[in-house]
């Protein structure tokens, strides 16, 4: 059984999952992404069933305009998670076959765990809480 | 049997005064049944006061009836979000009058610890639909809620119609 992390070129993450995939990891766990203000993380987990060894692979795309290829034609569990980093982040997958809002309501504005988003909704922390 | 054999007591031919508004009000008290909305952790300790150790059925409340048609009270037990507001809203209004609303939880009070920072959580259900009784607590145990409804109950007695 082993752990691996595995740091990828946005541009070389599909054939990465590609080639994990046929490594045998072929369970995807789950994504998610995180903001680091001038760029976007994302990670991938992907579990071989077998042995319980899993992978995580990460990557980075630009702030401006967010897009990556979709996993979803590799892995059909990827579709909603997908489709809650667009909700939540904003991050555009192409070739992703249904890719909109998972979680908040029609109409909604933004993608709130931007650390950017600001809303009037918002109650906001008094300093004193901060 | 007949009534003549019957043994003494309730079972006896007995005429009862009263009015009619009083007869309404303890029939509308004593079959107070919840239409249940747990949204969040509250669902579980209301779960466990529709049970039997708290038994809330020797009230009158039959637990776990969820029809809006035929419910007379709404328990709000849980986190309200935005994308659930307008459904409890539509609820709330399918239900025929007379109709109470018992906010359980700091959740549905006020929005509780989502109340700073969240941007898909409504601040207390009181801002979509008229809450009759609120339960702080986060959860509230059983007797809170057991409690909010002998609340209610007194409510209802004193109500004019």
């Amino acid at each position: 059984m082993s752990r691996q992390l595995i740091e990828v070129n946005s541009a070389d993450l599909k054939m990465t999952l590609n080639h994990m995939k046929k490594e045998g990891y072929d369970y995807f766990s789950f994504m998610t992404a995180v903001d680091l203000k001038n760029s976007f993380l994302l990670f991938y987990r992907l579990v071989n069933v077998r042995d319980g060894s899993w992978v995580i692979i990460k990557t980075e795309v630009e702030k401006e305009n967010p897009v990556i290829e979709s996993a979803v034609d590799l892995f059909k569990g990827a579709d909603w998670h997908e489709r809650e980093v667009y909700d939540l982040f904003g991050i555009r997958f192409e070739g992703h076959p249904n890719l909109k809002r998972i979680l908040l309501y029609e109409g909604f504005e933004g993608h709130p765990l931007r650390k950017d988003w600001t809303s009037n909704d918002v109650e906001k922390r008094p300093e004193d809480f901060v | 049997m007949g009534v003549k054999d019957s043994k003494p007591g309730l079972l006896q031919p007995i005429i009862y005064l009263t009015r009619l508004d009083r007869l309404f009000k303890w029939g509308r008290k004593n079959s107070n049944w919840p239409l249940p909305w747990g949204l969040a952790c509250c669902a579980i300790e209301m779960m466990a006061t529709f049970a039997s150790r708290y038994d809330l059925d020797r009230f009158g409340i039959l637990g776990g009836f969820p029809s809006p048609r035929q419910s007379d009270t709404i328990i709000v037990a849980g986190t309200v979000t935005k994308k659930m507001a307008p459904v409890i809203k539509r609820l709330y209004e399918q239900m025929p009058e007379p109709k109470y609303v018992i906010a359980m939880g700091n959740c549905a009070v006020s929005g509780g610890i989502y109340y700073y920072d969240s941007y898909s959580v409504v601040k207390g259900v009181d801002k979509i639909i008229p809450v009759d009784i609120y339960i702080p607590g986060c959860p509230p145990r059983p007797e809170a809620l057991v409690d909010a409804f002998l609340k209610l109950q007194k409510r209802i007695e004193e109500e004019n119609l």
